[in-house]
């Protein structure tokens, strides 16, 4: 996207500088067919197409698709913490620190307690909003187990600088001694 | 009489008072584009420096520079500035002082509403001004979200300000875009056909037509979200049956026109000063009109971008975000038809070229990261970083700024009527280039880092710090180089050096007239036959002084113009102006009484200013009136015309279609919030359904049939010269009928505190009583003319005016009885 943005740029600056060289009155009708038609219409219209169809695609692998083993765990953002809780171990709740298996797919249900938050691990997944009375489901997916850094990404009024959050992400056998409770 | 002795008895006529206290009654386009325009300025520097706050604290981690509190007022304040108090205004300004001159005419056409939207935008942005430096500005964003915007979160004064205050400017913006509108199609020269105008009257007319759609979706989403945090209607609380989501979907439907009422007016100025530059003409006139009208209706389409991030259905995401790529396509059309422009002239590196090129270099930067942004997996990362900041300020700085840099080089030999002296613009130029482009290029990258926007801090581990620093130092190169312009600029007005007429060789009429202009701009009105009428009569100018024009010869003590036919330009009405007078700032100041009595919760103040406006209202239509017929008169070349207030669409009648077309969208956009809630939002069905009533609901539909068709009857009678008061009366019974209805739907309504339906169901019956009684008073008026003689079969105009607002009240009094009682009368 970068390189075709980068190839995009320095034709219309080629084109501009070029438009300094001294040149005769070429007249109106071929120019409108060149500039408009081609230029102005057809160029773009490719361009975007290609643009879009690719977009929808990575969109479409990014979908919640049902699946066998999805984790599902719940993300509520209050102002300064989010607490979290799990489906396979419903009297669990944790603070500021959200445990998930990796390599594994995570549904994350995302919602408030007050006002907008979004939830964000950018080295998991895009964001997503958490909005009064709605609950939005955003698949995250570890590839390896460690430690991602999540912010609140919607302003929420003072403090919001410092309104993160932590992701740990489990091998197979922590993950099973996190639902057994053997992990705090 | 010869040229001078018709400039003398041209400016008595036209003149405003003399010194300062001709600001407070002058009437006229140019004081109050130049004052309009003065006073955006004003607003872009007080914006700046904040922006400079903002990266000082942002220079280094951990700052204590400006508290979390006070930074949230300052990024707040510099949005809002920014966007309502600097952009707008500048198009506002610019479009009254040029648009006159331009089309070839003496003023716009409501010079009185001119003034009153210059000082509610005066007043309304001091509130602001005020909140600032009392440290209560406004902090929620200039989003303003709830529920963090919500009485709950922000129980202080600072979002009432923000609530208040830009809806008090937003009646500048509406009133200027009405005037905008109607002048556009209506006061041109003779001879002007929809295709020759100027090509910047076509930018002005689309964005005027945008601000009228654009704007009345915001001021609803203020008005519902000040009536929440007044009285605790729930429109935005979730568990009340309102929805956040709903003051997203408002704030945007205003907020993506937005980027293109604010892009548009500048691509308006790029279009009429880059063919000049180089020497030509615009390539593909009618391609770029067909361009901008496709981007004013694809912006309306694309506000839901804005919104990726809310768990929007997928289906919806690929709609929008098909929608928002596509809008690129218009967009290419003109970029590519003014590189075209420059190919097919020969371009030369005057100041405003200079700024047209840094123009393109920005935008086409900022509209290619905008396609990136509209690819809905690249927002879901990018959205709220400082990468969408740095985003928006190279399509807004290069996309506005630049272009209107450019425009100020271009314009201000014809304020001032004088040359550039001192060559500070250059080094100015140079230095804001560069310090723009080092400042957000710097902020693309620490975006894409992970950088949040609006926080106040970030830690040193965040590794970010040289970045910020270098964005930072960037910043403060951009705020030399600006403070240069503004200097360069003050230089040019105080040293006096005398420039010639037309210094750039354009074509456009503006230049066929002296400068400085003249209060009345041309002696004698021209005969257009060209897009370029300086080109094919390079003598214009004088002719037009030696009166040999239309309306060449002043007539008693009139401001006289005439206005054309919207297509084809030929004459069809003789207008007089209004004089000077203080009416606009006083019923401004009573409007700004009606605005901080909300704001202070004075609520016993609040009837005393409307029934104040009332009263200033009346007299203002009142002395519009005549007690006689005025025979059809004579404005040279043999031509004879009716004048206005002896027609039936007078230019009265076309203002009041504009301004009920914002007034529509306003309803509309209040049945699409009654609608979703029903829809979408959690926590329906309410409690209490309304309990339907066949007498009201019988009442109020009688009444809405009763007034129009009355008042049809009272507009045929009058026109065979014959009493038609039974029918004004009737009509009054009528809109009575529909205020009761009204009355009675709001007092029964089921408890507005308790649930969002009973909510908006009182506020549609409160829109509903507001129109009806509005409808009262214009009947009343009526009457009160026919009974004192100032109506005639002749005099028709006021029928047809108020006769649009009768039929009006009657739709929107059905539909809202309807959507009140049918409910209940289905169960």
């Amino acid at each position: 996207m970068l390189a075709g943005a980068g190839l995009i740029f320095g034709l219309v600056m080629v084109l501009l500088l070029l438009a300094f060289r001294p040149r005769a009155d070429t007249g109106d009708a071929g120019n409108v067919r060149v500039w408009v038609i081609g230029l102005g219409l057809a160029f773009p219209m490719v361009v975007l197409a290609a643009l879009l169809a690719y977009g929808l695609v990575i969109g479409e692998r990014l979908l919640p698709l049902a699946s066998d083993d999805v984790v599902r765990v719940g993300a509520q953002g209050q102002l300064s913490t989010w607490s979290f809780t799990y489906a396979d171990v419903p009297n669990r709740r944790t603070q500021d620190v959200l445990h998930i298996p990796a390599a594994r797919p995570v549904d994350v249900s995302i919602t408030t307690a007050d006002v907008i938050h979004s939830f964000w691990v950018p080295r998991l997944a895009g964001k997503l909003d958490a909005i009064p009375g709605r609950t939005n489901i955003l698949r995250i997916e570890a590839d390896f187990p460690g430690t991602y850094h999540g912010v609140s990404a919607e302003f929420s009024g003072t403090g919001y600088d410092h309104f993160s959050f932590t992701v740990i992400a489990h091998d197979a056998e922590d993950w099973d001694a996190f639902l057994d409770e053997d992990i705090e | 009489m010869n040229a001078l002795e018709r400039h003398r008895k041209l400016t008595t006529i036209w003149a405003s008072e003399k010194g300062f206290k001709g600001w407070f009654s002058t009437v006229n386009h140019t004081d109050l584009g130049r004052m309009f325009l003065v006073t955006a300025f004003f607003f872009f520097i007080i914006g700046g420096l904040l922006a400079m706050l903002i990266r000082v604290q942002l220079a280094t981690p951990h700052s204590a520079f400006a508290g979390p509190e006070i930074y949230n007022q300052i990024f707040t304040m510099h949005g809002t500035i920014m966007m309502f108090l600097f952009a707008i205004p500048t198009f506002e300004g610019l479009a009254i002082y040029l648009l006159p001159k331009i089309l070839g005419t003496r003023d716009l056409a409501f010079p009185r509403l001119t003034a009153y939207g210059y000082w509610c935008y005066a007043f309304g942005g001091s509130m602001m001004l005020i909140a600032m430096v009392f440290g209560i500005a406004p902090n929620g964003g200039w989003f303003m979200y709830p529920p963090l915007s919500s009485a709950i979160y922000s129980p202080g004064i600072n979002t009432d300000f923000w609530l208040i205050g830009i809806t008090f400017v937003e009646i500048s913006a509406v009133a200027a875009a009405v005037e905008i509108t109607v002048s556009i199609l209506k006061y041109r020269a003779p001879g002007m056909s929809l295709d020759k105008m100027p090509i910047f009257a076509w930018y002005a007319l689309i964005t005027a037509l945008m601000i009228l759609t654009g704007f009345p979706p915001l001021i609803l989403g203020s008005v519902l979200l000040e009536v929440e945090r007044a009285f605790g209607f729930p429109f935005f609380q979730a568990d009340l049956g309102g929805d956040s989501l709903l003051w997203q979907h408002l704030f945007w439907l205003f907020g993506h026109p937005e980027v293109y009422i604010i892009f548009l007016p500048a691509a308006g100025v790029i279009s009429t000063i880059l063919p000049v530059m180089c020497r030509t003409t615009l390539l593909g006139y009618g391609w770029i009109v067909a361009a901008a009208l496709a981007l004013a209706f694809l912006s309306f389409g694309l506000w839901v971008h804005h919104m990726f991030t809310t768990g929007i259905p997928h289906m919806g995401l690929a709609f929008f975000s098909a929608a928002s790529t596509l809008v690129a396509v218009p967009t290419g059309v003109q970029i590519f038809a003014w590189i075209g422009t420059m190919w097919k002239g020969r371009p030369e590196l005057r100041l405003p070229m200079l700024h047209l090129l840094g123009f393109f270099f920005t935008f086409v930067i900022g509209g290619l990261t905008g396609v990136m942004v509209a690819v809905v997996p690249f927002d879901w990362q990018a959205h709220d970083t400082a990468f969408i900041t740095a985003h928006l300020h190279y399509v807004l700085f290069g996309g506005f700024v630049f272009p209107i840099f450019a425009g100020i080089y271009y314009w201000l030999p014809h304020v001032t009527g004088r040359r550039r002296f001192f060559r500070l613009g250059e080094l100015a130029f140079a230095l804001v280039f560069i310090g723009f482009h080092v400042t957000f290029l710097a902020m693309h990258w620490v975006g894409l880092l992970g950088q949040r926007r609006r926080i106040p801090t970030y830690a040193p581990e965040d590794g970010w710090t040289a970045i910020n620093l270098i964005s930072s130092v960037g910043s403060f190169v951009l705020a030399i180089g600006i403070g240069m312009i503004l200097i360069d600029v003050i230089l040019h007005v105080l040293t006096a050096s005398r420039g010639r007429r037309n210094p750039w060789g354009a074509g456009t009429l503006e230049w066929a007239m002296p400068t400085p202009p003249l209060a009345y701009n041309f002696a004698s009105l021209p005969h257009i036959t060209s897009r370029d009428p300086l080109v094919d009569q390079p003598d214009l100018a004088v002719q037009l002084a030696r009166g040999e024009g239309y309306l060449g010869t002043p007539r008693n003590t009139w401001r006289e113009t005439l206005t054309v036919d919207i297509a084809s330009g030929k004459p069809d009405m003789h207008v007089i102006y209004p004089s000077n007078t203080r009416l606009p700032i006083l019923m401004s100041a009573v409007t700004g009484v009606f605005f901080v009595s909300l704001l202070l919760k004075f609520y016993w103040t609040v009837p005393v200013a409307v029934i104040g406006v009332t009263i200033l209202v009346w007299r203002w239509v009142w002395g519009l009136g005549r007690g006689a017929d005025l025979a059809p008169l004579p404005i040279g070349h043999g031509i004879t015309l009716p004048n206005a207030g002896m027609t039936a669409r007078s230019p009265g009648w076309w203002g009041s279609i504009f301004l009920l077309t914002a007034n529509a969208t306003f309803f509309g956009s209040l049945l699409f919030g009654f609608a979703f809630l029903w829809t979408v939002a959690p926590g329906w069905p309410p409690p209490v359904w309304f309990d339907p009533s066949m007498t009201e609901l019988g009442a109020g539909l009688s009444g809405a049939i009763i007034g129009p068709i009355a008042m049809r009857l009272a507009k045929s009678v009058n026109s065979k010269g014959r009493s038609s008061i039974t029918g004004a009366t009737m009509s009054l019974f009528g809109a009575i009928l529909v205020a009761v209805a009204s009355a009675a739907m709001m007092w029964r309504t089921p408890s507005p505190v308790d649930h969002a339906y009973g909510a908006t169901l009182f506020v549609l019956g409160g829109y509903g009583l507001f129109h009806a009684v509005l409808a009262m008073l214009m009947t009343s008026f009526l009457i009160a003319r026919i009974v004192r003689g100032f109506t005639s079969a002749v005099r028709r105009a006021e029928f047809s005016i108020i006769g649009l607002w009768v039929d009006y009240t009657s739709v929107i009094g059905v539909l809202i009885l309807l959507a009140a009682h049918l409910p209940g009368v289905l169960q």
